[in-house]
């Protein structure tokens, strides 16, 4: 017998209501994810991307189809399904300690394991000197590292990460996306990224979702093998972005077909 | 002495020296209209300052009112603040209620929203009925004139609180009504404090017709008490009182408010 993949969607659709329109957010979404996998989700605003991401969360219910973690379906939030927020969602009347003490605080450890679990967390994500600083005080890279933490020091096994560096500069940007894959690979996360950045998703993920809006739904899938470290001015690089890039635009104008590469 | 060292010490005095114009022009004017004899009615500055040392230490005229000072702020400061604690006991729990449970919204806010541009002023003859001449009437008025900013704010604080942080909760494992306490409570802060210092000001603003009720002390008393009598210096004095009275009161909230909201940006008065 096959090993259960941690996320399982079948035949997910999504429709929202606003009050006498119908939105299809999502429609007949298929994704298997294994353990310790890097994903990338990509597209274009209104592509359903975020809404998948919010259904594996369990922020969101499907309306049609069912969204597992191994194998039992996804009901409601849970510290095993860790989420990271573009806009951090830190708790803002708490430290860089308390944020990150939250979860094993909530989850009833001891104040000498809480101590414990935060201590070794601030490290891992280098903000040892920010400790007893509050978000207000940090910059968006460091309040990013804290939402990363957060979930990390709460045993999450799957992160699912919603375009979490969309709001930083560029270089912060690809310390965060070095220091994102030097975590994942350390720890055998499973990792679950929305991106609308073609460039960050090739650079991060072991497989890119397309999806393409109008309705929401998943365009291709496509494993990357690529050795890392990749080097994003690499023609190997080159070739998957415009192969990629194909399939993002291919819902409103037929790309001339790009020259055939193993992606 | 360097000019970069007159920069510094400017630096430093310029708050307090801006804030002071107004009063001083103010202060000039009244010692101009007062000496020119554009009014009769009000008395000099200097007249108002010499009654002043004697409501506070008497030993100038000996009246009934001299060497009283203390007596009647403390009086008052037993209502502002008596009234302001019990605003904030009834405020805080109906604000939590309206904010988080839609039904008690339903039940409660119409009610409320009915009742809040009644002034303080016209609840003066129907609280000396329902609470009797004196102190208890004027623990009500200003117990009411506090209520409502901070039960407004206090709504406001726990409605407005950013819904991606019960998410961030949840998925953090902390669901339910764990939530009021983790997040609710600490979000809505910053409001609530809003809130407390706008009543205890409103508490200090409504002191004279809670005193009106017929309470022998307190400053409001004296302010009315001068009035049937034509004492405008009396009336000044009890006035520039209740300012500073008011005015020391609201800094030490600041301080206690700044201390324990350090984590919000906003909230740095």
């Amino acid at each position: 017998m096959r090993e259960l993949p941690i996320i399982d969607i079948k035949g997910v659709s999504k429709v929202f209501k606003l009050q006498d329109q119908t939105i299809n957010a999502l429609s007949d979404a298929n994704l298997t994810i294994g353990k310790g996998e890097f994903i990338c989700l990509i597209g274009a605003s209104g592509c359903g991307k975020s809404t998948l991401l919010r259904i594996m969360a369990g922020f969101e219910q499907p309306t049609a189809g069912e969204a597992l973690m191994w194998g039992k379906p996804i009901e409601a939030p849970e510290p095993s399904r860790g989420m990271v927020f573009q806009d951090y969602a830190l708790f803002p009347w708490l430290s860089v300690r308390d944020n990150i003490g939250f979860g094993p605080t909530s989850r009833g450890l001891s104040s000498g394991e809480v101590k414990a679990t935060v201590d070794k967390f601030v490290e891992l994500v280098g903000l040892g000197k920010f400790a007893n600083a509050y978000p207000h005080q940090l910059s968006g890279g460091m309040k990013q590292r804290v939402a990363i933490a957060r979930v990390l020091a709460n045993d999450a096994e799957l992160v699912l990460m919603d375009e979490p560096f969309g709001a930083l500069d560029a270089m912060t940007r690809e310390r965060l996306q070095d220091e994102l894959l030097d975590i994942w690979q350390r720890t055998g996360l499973t990792v679950v990224f929305v991106t609308h950045s073609i460039e960050e998703a090739i650079f991060l993920a072991g497989r890119v979702v397309v999806m393409t809006p109008g309705p929401g739904r998943i365009e291709s899938d496509n494993a990357l093998t690529l050795p890392r470290p990749r080097d994003v001015s690499s023609p190997e690089f080159n070739d998957i972005r415009r192969v990629l890039g194909g399939k993002l635009h291919s819902h409103h104008s037929k790309v001339a077909s790009a020259p055939a590469v193993a992606v | 002495m360097g000019n970069t060292q007159l920069a510094a010490i400017w630096r430093r005095l310029k708050p307090t020296a801006l804030a002071l114009v107004v009063p001083l022009l103010l202060l000039a004017f009244w010692q101009v209209a007062t000496t020119q004899r554009w009014t009769l009615l009000i008395p000099t500055p200097w007249q108002v300052a010499e009654y002043m040392v004697d409501f506070a230490k008497g030993g100038i005229y000996d009246d009934a009112y001299s060497a009283t000072l203390v007596t009647h702020l403390l009086a008052s400061m037993s209502r502002v603040y008596g009234g302001f604690a019990l605003a904030a006991a009834f405020a805080l729990p109906i604000g939590l209620l309206i904010g988080r449970i839609p039904t008690a919204r339903m039940l409660l806010d119409p009610f409320l929203q009915l009742m809040r541009p009644i002034p303080v002023t016209a609840w003066l003859p129907l609280s000396m009925i329902l609470f009797g001449l004196g102190a208890k009437s004027a623990f009500a008025l200003v117990c009411l004139g506090a209520f409502y900013p901070i039960l407004l704010n206090t709504v406001f604080g726990v409605r407005s609180v950013d819904p991606k942080l019960f998410e961030a909760a949840s998925m953090l494992g902390c669901k339910g009504n764990a939530q009021f306490f983790k997040v609710v409570l600490p979000a809505a802060t910053p409001s609530i404090f809003t809130g407390l210092r706008l009543g205890l000001g409103l508490a200090w603003f409504v002191i004279v017709v809670g005193e009106m009720t017929g309470v022998p002390q307190g400053l409001g008393a004296v302010i009315m008490d001068a009035r049937t009598l034509s004492r405008t210096d009396l009336v000044i004095c009890g006035m520039i009182v209740i300012g500073v009275a008011g005015y020391l009161s609201d800094r030490v909230v600041v301080a206690i408010g700044n201390r324990l909201l350090r984590w919000s940006p906003t909230h740095n008065a």
